[in-house]
């Protein structure tokens, strides 16, 4: 079956995709328009302050003189950046933890599902806000990502070596070994295939959960306030108190539109998650006697 | 019994793993990045007004005693540690001269009666209702509460919990959006007292409960749309046991094992999301004492707050795990 039937039926027939995927589609190109936005991102003062929704400003106008539409492509696009390098980079730790716990087993993986639930178990947040509490004003996009990704890896590993484990007791595992594969060759040419799927769906929920915690730090100002992303867009219209002065949609819309993100991606996720379930998934492409 | 021993002192070891990672990344956060604390400290100190060289000193040694940074690394570990063994963060910048230790104390009861009572809401509600939605599968309320946990469960307790400030603060404004109890109400065990602080709790427990509930349901709901399936819940559906039985007995009691797992694993997080909601509406915990702390560039506190984190969460789940073979009965056979 290609991707694009695939792709098709999955539209079709399940509900929850085709939601989904309407929904991040729609982020996606908001956030894509923002290489086409008549303004520099940095711009303040630039139009009329505090012009509500029209036809001319479709999203109004904040206290600093920034069109709002413009605003929040940039801030979507840099968000959805965040989060998808998060993403990326905590994937590299939770397949190389999963794959080697699981493949591996005995006193590795003790020590290593050890260290696991450990990082599951240790609140992040206060570590982050210490960690920006030291860096300060050398604080960086690149530099949060990283440390999120560093400490947000954990949950998915055990995902990851949970499969993987089922995967090692496969009938396709003995016969890659009988016939001389090495342990590591084995791990990426047999099992990564399978574990590929649920690394991109585990990777969806990431994105939301690193979005979710950037939000939150941003708002609070513990962020380079500077980049707009959809929590310091927030953190500026709390700075101009703009409900009390009745700017209500300098609030609303990065609300809004970052609520649709989270469910948009998380019913990608759930979906997705349902379609390539390792069981039904290995019995479909026949991938064992078991 | 023995089983019982080994067990509870594997989960004592996985307590003791997780309060050193967490304090030890505390202290390479705070002592290995190349920014140094003290000469930060002391150039935002002395940027308004001349103070002389020899106070500038004296106060390099006192700060750099209080960050604990004398000596080698392994040496500044050591003081590091045996000041966390003690619970002793010095005294508070902010709020000088009262010790971290009281402001944090005064904070933790708040902090721990919002979060126990919410998770305890949402544990439980949001597995009776999971439960009830996977066993009976053509019920329309149930699969609309379905949706509505969709919709949600994926939004972040900061959303939330903001949005309900819209709402309640400014749309339709019946309660309290700030602080734990009435400013001229008197703490103690008084029917006014209580009251008072159980009108402040609703909304930002509402917002804990919100995102809550929608994962333990979805979770339950899976968990139980699998177990129907199996051949002793056909059995007992042919040898006419009742329904509401097979799903209280032997479907739901065998769905709450993996959960109260679950509950021990997403206890960090739930504790995140209960302190980033107390600095929504001004709650008095440790989260709004959090935040206070870094706008008012008091280390001490942050560090304070931080240590006590990682301390209470894994104390937790390390509650949880004792309380474990309660629910899973096999813990106690083997």
């Amino acid at each position: 079956m290609s991707f694009l039937t695939t792709l098709r039926d999955l539209l079709r027939y399940n509900v929850q995709f085709a939601i989904g995927a309407t929904l991040t589609l729609v982020i996606v190109i908001l956030a894509a328009m923002s290489f086409i936005s008549p303004y520099d991102p940095l711009d303040t003062y630039v139009v009329a302050l505090d012009a509500p929704p029209s036809w001319q400003y479709p999203f109004g106008t904040t206290s600093r003189g920034q069109d709002a539409f413009w605003l929040l492509t940039f801030a979507l696009r840099n968000t959805l950046l965040f989060g998808i390098t998060v993403a990326v980079i905590s994937r590299l730790f939770s397949l190389a933890v999963g794959l080697v716990a699981g493949y591996v087993g005995g006193r590795t993986d003790r020590v290593l599902m050890a260290l696991n639930d450990t990082f599951i178990v240790i609140p992040l947040f206060p570590i982050l806000v210490l960690f920006y509490f030291v860096l300060r004003d050398h604080m960086n996009w690149a530099l949060l990502a990283l440390a999120m990704a560093s400490l947000g890896w954990a949950y998915d590993a055990r995902l990851i070596r949970s499969v993987m484990m089922s995967l090692k007791t496969r009938e396709f595992t003995r016969t890659a070994m009988f016939s001389g594969m090495s342990g590591p060759e084995i791990m990426v040419k047999q099992h990564l295939p399978f574990v590929l799927p649920i690394v991109f769906s585990t990777a969806l929920n990431n994105i939301n959960w690193s979005i979710g915690l950037e939000v939150t730090l941003s708002v609070l100002g513990f962020t380079n306030i500077d980049t707009p992303t959809v929590g310091t867009m927030l953190f500026w219209a709390n700075q101009h108190s703009a409900l009390i002065s009745g700017v209500w949609w300098w609030y609303t819309i990065p609300t809004v539109f970052v609520m649709l993100t989270f469910i948009g991606l998380f019913l990608l996720a759930v979906s997705l998650n349902d379609y390539i379930d390792p069981r039904s998934r290995i019995a479909r492409m026949g991938g064992g006697s078991a | 019994m023995r089983n019982y021993s080994i067990y509870i002192a594997k989960r004592f070891g996985l307590f003791v793993l997780v309060v050193f990672v967490g304090i030890s990344l505390t202290f390479l956060i705070t002592h290995l990045t190349p920014i140094d604390p003290v000469e930060q400290m002391i150039a935002s100190m002395t940027a308004f007004g001349d103070t002389s060289p020899e106070a500038v000193e004296m106060m390099r040694l006192a700060l750099r005693e209080l960050y604990g940074v004398q000596g080698n690394l392994f040496e500044q570990y050591l003081t590091y540690w045996r000041r966390m063994v003690l619970l002793d963060f010095g005294p508070s910048l902010s709020a000088f001269p009262t010790p971290v230790s009281e402001l944090i104390g005064r904070a933790l009861p708040w902090t721990i009666g919002l979060l126990v009572t919410c998770t305890l809401i949402s544990w439980s509600l949001g597995n009776f209702l999971g439960g009830l939605s996977g066993y009976y599968r053509d019920n329309r309320i149930l699969g609309a509460l379905g949706i509505v946990a969709m919709a949600f469960h994926p939004v972040p307790y900061y959303i939330i919990a903001f949005v309900l400030l819209l709402i309640f603060g400014f749309l339709w404004p019946v309660l309290p959006i700030s602080g734990g109890a009435g400013q001229n109400v008197t703490q103690g065990f008084t029917l006014e007292f209580i009251g008072s602080v159980a009108r402040h709790s609703i909304l930002p427990a509402l917002s804990i409960v919100l995102v809550g509930v929608g994962g333990w349901f979805l979770g339950m709901r899976a968990l139980v749309s699998n177990i129907v399936t199996e051949d002793y819940v056909a059995y007992a559906e042919l040898a006419g046991v009742s329904r509401r039985r097979i799903l209280m007995s032997y479907v739901m009691r065998n769905a709450l094992v993996p959960q109260v797992t679950g509950l021990a694993m997403s206890l960090g997080g739930i504790f995140t999301g209960a302190i980033i909601v107390e600095q929504v509406f001004g709650y008095p915990g440790l989260g709004r004492l959090l935040v206070g702390a870094v706008y008012s560039a008091d280390y001490s506190l942050v560090l304070g707050v931080t240590a006590i984190s990682i301390i209470a969460v894994a104390g937790a789940v390390f509650l949880i795990d004792i309380l474990y073979p309660l629910f899973d009965p096999r813990m106690q056979l083997t």
